[in-house]
């Protein structure tokens, strides 16, 4: 008997396997938000003067603003008080062979190997726990090629005149109710530098991971790529299952300038609570990407499994003449997950194009929103854009929603959409298993199908985890 | 091998097949003939397994196994294969992983090793070969975007591949040109073995001009009603279904 309930443990445990708690001594800030506590953990930091300004002017912007409302999506009211804004692992190494190896453990059981012997080959990994990074492999090699990728708070020491060139010029302080949070509280987060005609000789990508109970988590990744140059950049998201929710509220900040191009890819696979909605991660996050320069190209791919609730829009200005924007999209809510997501393209500069890929799958009682702008401006003559939104229904509970909106200002833009929404339909599910494939590899090889063209966009490794983590996602979405 | 006793089936409430006898052994080619609505595609479609038909009677035996009872997948893997009268479109999945996903996990239940992408390539190509396909097919989604032609030779590949003891066709011919039909019966007569049985359902008798039958079944109001040889499928063609009402066998008091 006794094996036979670990086999049922097993199996469960399986749905959401990044969901274990790592024992380690943490150092918190006591929950709660005022200027005193911006001014603690800027201290805890040890950040400079006009660091901490810049999040106290943050904050008391953000004072002034309400709560979006505009997002279908049904959240509970989120008290910011109960929350703690900092929470970090006692033992603070100065380099990865000092990193406690509890930590490596944690990572090494999400797949994400720090140490040196195991490291994932020609990927350089931040790996942020909770509010700091706790190490990243690979430096050498990539200083040697003139790269700098270090966290955030390392560069805000080292690189001032990099961080303040660039931080928040994209997402500007006051730019969103979430944008405005992260810049008073943000914590860690990854910082990339590619010099001007430098190819990234390697993947990049930051691991990030919630670990303490009823603390948030406020990263910020700033990325430059200055002219000529092109870089890869990965990241993951995993958290243990708790039944209270956890607010994750992120800022990505992308500046590429002249003839540069950023390849930016996220899995996000945050606890997306139980079957009944319980618990699971409120996921808030402001992802821009500037094509500042003529020619530059930005483009964002990413696969959302997790969370409870999904508000994220990565855009693009396409400021720069001819440039590019991208956005390949899987989102996916089961059970009782809400997703509202998209993008912006703006179309400011000259023959600027933009793409737009989205595929929505909803199961169970899954609502899948996708939200999206395309802005042709007065300036962007020969414009271009192609949008598609694919829906995938799973059940007869579940619902997806599509808004998109169009605004054009000049006569000469092209700007397509088009827009289907399906059923997995009984009949693709019987030819399959007609042939032998059961009902559970039926539906994830047609859901695969669907999401194929998303897929192709990822790098490899990352489109096998994907397809791998909406085929356990999807688990009991049928029958 | 497929043992067919006194099979009731209803759709929605409606009694479709009423009461319908049938025995194939290895090695035979049965083909089923009858009016639009007699319940021919019923017939397949419940052999294969699908849902939204009540079975109120009867038993189905396949080899030792009481096929009612048996998933759709289960029963594919044992042996039985429908080539669908539309076959459905899967977009975004290819169709070779399509096939090496279903042929492996149908050699997974067998007990049998699953084959790997090498063993699995020269198995396509030996069958590709054989039944004149060009490989085209393959690159492609499963049967997205496909003609009529290209769908029913893709069943047919799909057959040969999977290499079922009994393989029904619901209506392969409908919407072929003569020289897919000779195509799809070339195909499936390179297939004969005696081992092998096939159960083909036609509306028309021209398909069995190339797929020559060894017997000939009517079916009529849910029930067989007359059986014979191939030349059962010439009368009917020459005097149409009517001519059948005359010779109707009495009701079976249905239990």
């Amino acid at each position: 008997m006794a094996t036979e309930h670990n086999d049922i443990e097993t199996a469960l445990n399986r749905r959401y396997e990044a969901g274990f708690v790592t024992d380690i001594e943490t150092e918190y800030l006591p929950p709660g938000l005022s200027e005193d506590v911006i001014r603690e953990l800027s201290a805890k930091k040890h950040e400079p003067q006009w660091m901490t300004d810049w999040r106290l002017k943050a904050y008391r912007h953000w004072l002034t603003m309400p709560v979006p409302e505009w997002a279908k999506l049904k959240i509970g009211p989120i008290d910011f008080q109960a929350i703690s804004y900092y929470a970090a692992p006692k033992a603070r190494p100065k380099s990865l062979a000092e990193v406690d190896p509890k930590l490596l453990e944690t990572y090494d059981k999400l797949g994400v190997p720090l140490h040196e012997r195991a490291k994932l080959a020609g990927v350089a990994v931040d790996a942020v726990f909770d509010s700091v990074s706790v190490g990243t492999t690979f430096r050498k090699e990539l200083a040697e090629a003139g790269v700098i990728f270090c966290s955030l708070s390392e560069a805000i020491q080292e690189h001032p005149e990099l961080v303040q060139k660039y931080l928040s010029s994209v997402v500007p302080i006051g730019d969103n109710y979430f944008a405005a949070l992260n810049c008073a509280v943000f914590s860690d987060g990854s910082f990339v530098f590619i010099p001007k005609g430098v190819r990234c000789p390697m993947e990049l990508s930051t691991y990030f991971r919630i670990n303490a109970v009823n603390t948030g988590q406020f990263e910020r990744t700033l990325i430059i790529a200055e002219e000529g140059s092109y870089v890869s950049y990965l990241e993951g998201c995993t958290a243990p299952q708790r039944d209270e929710n956890q607010l994750h509220a992120a800022v990505v900040e992308l500046v590429a300038l002249d003839d540069a191009q950023i390849k930016y890819s996220t899995v996000q696979n945050w606890y997306p609570g139980d079957e009944n909605g319980v618990g699971g991660i409120y996921n808030f996050v402001t992802k821009r990407g500037d094509c500042r320069g003529a020619r530059s190209k930005i483009s964002w791919t990413q696969v959302e499994t997790g969370s409870a609730i999904t508000w994220k829009y990565p855009s693009c200005v396409l400021r720069g003449d001819d440039s590019t924007g991208e956005f390949y999209s899987v989102a996916l809510t089961h059970h009782a997950q809400q997703a509202d997501t998209g993008t912006k393209m703006i179309h400011i500069g000259r023959n600027t194009k933009s793409k737009i890929i989205s595929k929505g799958i909803s199961a169970g009682r899954g609502q899948n929103s996708y939200r999206g702008l395309v802005k042709v401006e007065k300036s962007a003559s020969g414009a271009r854009n192609y949008t598609q939104c694919d829906s995938l229904l799973i059940g007869k509970k579940c619902g997806a929603h599509t808004f998109p909106y169009i605004e054009v200002k000049h006569p000469s833009a092209i700007v397509e959409h088009e827009a289907t929404t399906s059923k997995i339909s009984d009949d693709q599910l019987f030819y399959c298993r007609s042939r032998g494939l059961g009902e559970e590899d039926a539906v994830s090889m047609i859901v695969d199908g669907f999401c194929k063209q998303v897929f192709k966009e990822l790098p490899m490794e990352f489109a096998v985890e994907a397809k791998k983590l909406l085929e356990v996602s999807l688990e009991g979405a049928v029958g | 091998m497929l043992k067919i006793e006194n099979l009731h089936v209803s759709v929605a409430g409606k009694e479709i097949l009423k009461g319908l006898d049938l025995a194939v052994r290895p090695g035979e080619v049965h083909a089923i003939m009858g009016p639009n609505g007699a319940g021919k595609s019923t017939l397949g479609n419940v052999l294969a397994g699908r849902d939204g038909y009540e079975i109120t009677a009867g038993t189905v035996d396949f080899g030792d196994k009481d096929l009612l009872q048996l998933e759709p997948e289960e029963r594919a893997a044992e042996g039985l294969f429908l080539a669908f009268q539309y076959p459905v479109e899967i977009p975004g999945v290819n169709n070779t992983y399509f096939l090496k996903a279903a042929l492996n996990a149908q050699r997974k239940y067998r007990g049998e090793s699953e084959l790997d992408s090498m063993q699995f390539l020269k198995l396509v190509r030996e069958k590709l070969r054989v039944l004149h396909i060009s490989d085209e097919l393959l690159h492609r989604a499963v049967n997205a975007g496909f003609s009529g032609g290209e769908k029913k030779r893709n069943e047919i590949f799909q057959m040969a591949l999977l290499e079922p003891r009994v393989a029904i066709l619901d209506e392969t011919d409908s919407g072929l040109d003569i020289d897919a039909l000779k195509m799809v019966a070339e195909g499936v007569n390179h297939m004969r073995s005696p081992e092998r049985a096939f159960v083909v359902i036609t509306h028309y008798q021209r398909l069995l001009d190339y797929i020559v039958p060894d017997y000939v079944h009517v079916l009529a109001e849910g029930r067989i009603v007359e059986s014979g040889d191939k030349t059962l499928a010439h009368k009917l063609e020459q005097h149409g279904y009517a001519w059948l009402d005359e010779r109707r066998v009495p009701e079976r008091a249905t239990p």
